[in-house]
């Protein structure tokens, strides 16, 4: 853990809204570097709209994202993105080997194809997440699992301080799971920061360090020990009480 | 070149350059906006000619390029105002531009070419009458020279902009995030289907353009896999399509460009039908052969399910298994000959038995359908 440093994301006075419907209210919430969090909340609290406003790609009314300290700028390198499965064209007749390529697109800037040197790092990247055989795959032709892979393949590609993903376990298989988790939690050790919406109560105390309890605001954030409890939890999701407290229980016993 | 010659020149250049555009409207699934693009344009001509007087004067594709540009934005904002559909934006965009463009001509330009007929459907056999001359020499139809520097133009940006285009299709959001602005490259390719479309526009009219810049990529999407073999493709099956179509006019004495059209229909059609794996009769024949290998498992874990039972002189009997299985007599004997021939079982007198083979694929079927 890294103290005393810039913080990875400072997010400050956030607001988005569709029209005059707020779906994101006044968020403060700060990412310390290194830090593996875990954002979770009920359906249609903005976890989604969150991170794609901290990184510029939905407007904002209202507030500023500050990544190591300064206003974030699309381009820039600094965070590599894994979005739902869905936003990919998946139909897109190309393979595998060139999807990962994509990561090294930001680095390479406008009309500079990609050559042997980033195919090199693509394929690095396709070895960490154990799809190197499936480099000349169609894209098309991927399962859930795979289609995962591949998106978390180009953005380790993308080579960035902080690594934001969108529902990365959502409907994919047990060892796609592992492999993600096994992938972040060496970019942890690396002290590179990795921010998760996530869906799985269950599985937060065990994949993250601390965690942003979101419903349209925050409602908290901190370290999971601090902050995963069963009020905060009541306060985020409403209802389902037994499970929630059945949740803390696990959290507080380990 | 003879005039026929001249205008099958004319037809194979225009459609290739559609193509191009046209493959990146396919694969965006935006490809009715073509259809937009191409007929909302036509104000912007009319404009553009009441002021020049000249249908050759590129004045014209500037002006048609601005109007289809414009109908893009007027599309997108109906879209993001969260009123209207996408399908309906397109629906309520360009018939409100077309229209104009139309009474604009009912009132001033009547009296030229320009009229409602050539502009829908254009009149390639006339596309030889318009000259390019310079200093008295004739250098060809005006018509190949424009659709000719369309169609270097236009691959010279596709594959100058070759991975920000794939990129920007694949995966909008990455583009924006890693600075690439996928809305400018969306609005350039717009401006691209828009001047092709008025170059086009002259020798095939606003209807049938939509069929050139659709068919062919739609033609070579179903055939091949990656991005450079279906532009190649669609530029081969866009060629193909004039050259046929041509040739059925001469011999039909009908409409050339109504022919090309046709042409290119009709290789799409082929390709549905044949495409070797995502045809129609290549997925019937797989979904066949993945219900006759169902079926073959089905019958192992039977008969390895009955083997060393009491029952199994009646279960695993050839004659009485279709009725253990509900199944027909026919298809029975059709799986039992593709087990037999896959060596997958063996008979022993009037019974039919797992070899250790089939075992092995019976126990497979098994644990994968229990983990």
């Amino acid at each position: 853990m890294v103290v005393d440093q810039t913080p990875a994301m400072e997010v400050e006075d956030l607001t988005v809204a569709y029209s005059d419907q707020p779906v994101l209210w006044d968020i403060d919430l700060t990412v310390p570097a290194g830090d593996k969090m875990a954002i979770v909340g009920p359906n249609g609290a903005g976890k989604s709209t969150l991170i794609k406003a901290a990184m510029g790609l939905v407007p904002s009314v209202a507030g500023e994202v500050r990544v190591f300290g300064r206003r974030f700028a699309k381009g820039n390198g600094e965070i590599a993105y894994v979005p739902q499965r869905s936003s990919l064209e998946w139909d897109f007749p190309t393979d595998v080997l060139d999807v990962v390529t994509m990561g090294t697109y930001g680095g390479l800037g406008w009309f500079r194809r990609p050559g042997n040197a980033e195919r090199d790092r693509a394929r690095a990247a396709l070895e960490e997440v154990t799809m190197a055989a499936f480099e000349h795959r169609p894209i098309a032709q991927l399962s859930g699992g795979q289609q995962q892979r591949v998106l978390l393949a180009r953005a380790l590609v993308q080579e960035a301080p902080i690594l934001m993903l969108d529902e990365p376990f959502q409907g994919v298989d047990a060892p796609t799971e592992r492999a993600i988790v096994a992938v972040l939690d060496r970019l942890s050790d690396e002290g590179k920061t990795v921010i998760v919406v996530h869906h799985d109560l269950q599985t937060v105390p065990e994949y993250f360090d601390s965690v942003l309890l979101l419903n349209v605001r925050a409602i908290e954030s901190g370290s999971v020990a601090d902050v995963f409890t069963e009020d905060n939890l009541r306060l985020t999701f409403g209802g389902r009480v037994g499970v929630l407290a059945q949740l803390a229980a696990t959290v507080s016993e380990g | 070149m003879t005039p026929e010659l001249e205008i099958l020149a004319i037809a194979i250049v225009t459609a290739v350059a559609a193509s191009l555009p046209g493959t990146y409207l396919v694969l965006r699934r935006t490809a009715m906006v073509s259809d937009a693009i191409s007929h909302a344009i036509l104000p912007g001509i009319v404009v553009a000619f009441f002021f020049t007087r000249d249908l050759t004067s590129p004045l014209l594709l500037l002006a048609a390029a601005l109007t289809g540009v414009l109908t893009v934005v007027l599309i997108e904002a109906l879209i993001s105002s969260r009123l209207v559909p996408e399908d309906a934006s397109i629906g309520i965009v360009f018939p409100a531009l077309f229209s104009i463009g139309v009474i604009l001509i009912s009132r001033g330009a009547s009296d030229v070419h320009l009229d409602t007929d050539a502009v829908l459907l254009g009149e390639l056999a006339f596309a030889p009458f318009h000259r390019l001359t310079v200093g008295g020499v004739d250098l060809g139809p005006a018509a190949l020279w424009s659709m000719g520097a369309i169609l270097v133009v236009n691959l010279a940006l596709i594959l100058l902009a070759w991975k920000e285009l794939k990129l920007a299709t694949v995966d909008a959001g990455l583009a924006a995030l890693l600075g690439f602005q996928p809305l400018m490259i969306h609005y350039g390719l717009m401006t691209m289907v828009s001047v092709t479309a008025v170059g086009a526009f002259d020798a095939v009219g606003s209807i049938l353009v939509v069929a050139l810049m659709i068919a062919p990529p739609a033609t070579a999407y179903l055939l091949a896999e990656r991005l450079g073999l279906v532009i190649g493709l669609s530029a081969v099956v866009a060629a193909a399509g004039a050259v046929l179509g041509w040739a059925g006019a001469l011999a039909l004495d009908v409409s050339i460009a109504g022919a090309i059209a046709t042409a290119s229909g009709l290789l799409f059609a082929v390709a549905f039908l044949l495409a070797p794996r995502r045809g129609l009769v290549a997925q019937a024949r797989r979904r066949s052969g993945q219900r006759l290998d169902f079926a073959v498992r089905m019958l192992l874990v039977h008969l390895l399910h009955h083997e060393d039972m009491p029952e199994a002189a009646e279960e695993c009997r050839e004659e009485g298994l279709h009725r253990h299985l509900g199944w027909r007599e026919a298809w029975t004997r059709r799986v039992i000959g593709k087990a037999e021939s896959r060596a997958l079982i063996a008979r022993r007198g009037e019974l039919v038995l797992p070899t250790e083979a089939g075992r092995h694929l019976a126990d497979d079927a098994v644990i994968g359908f229990s983990g």
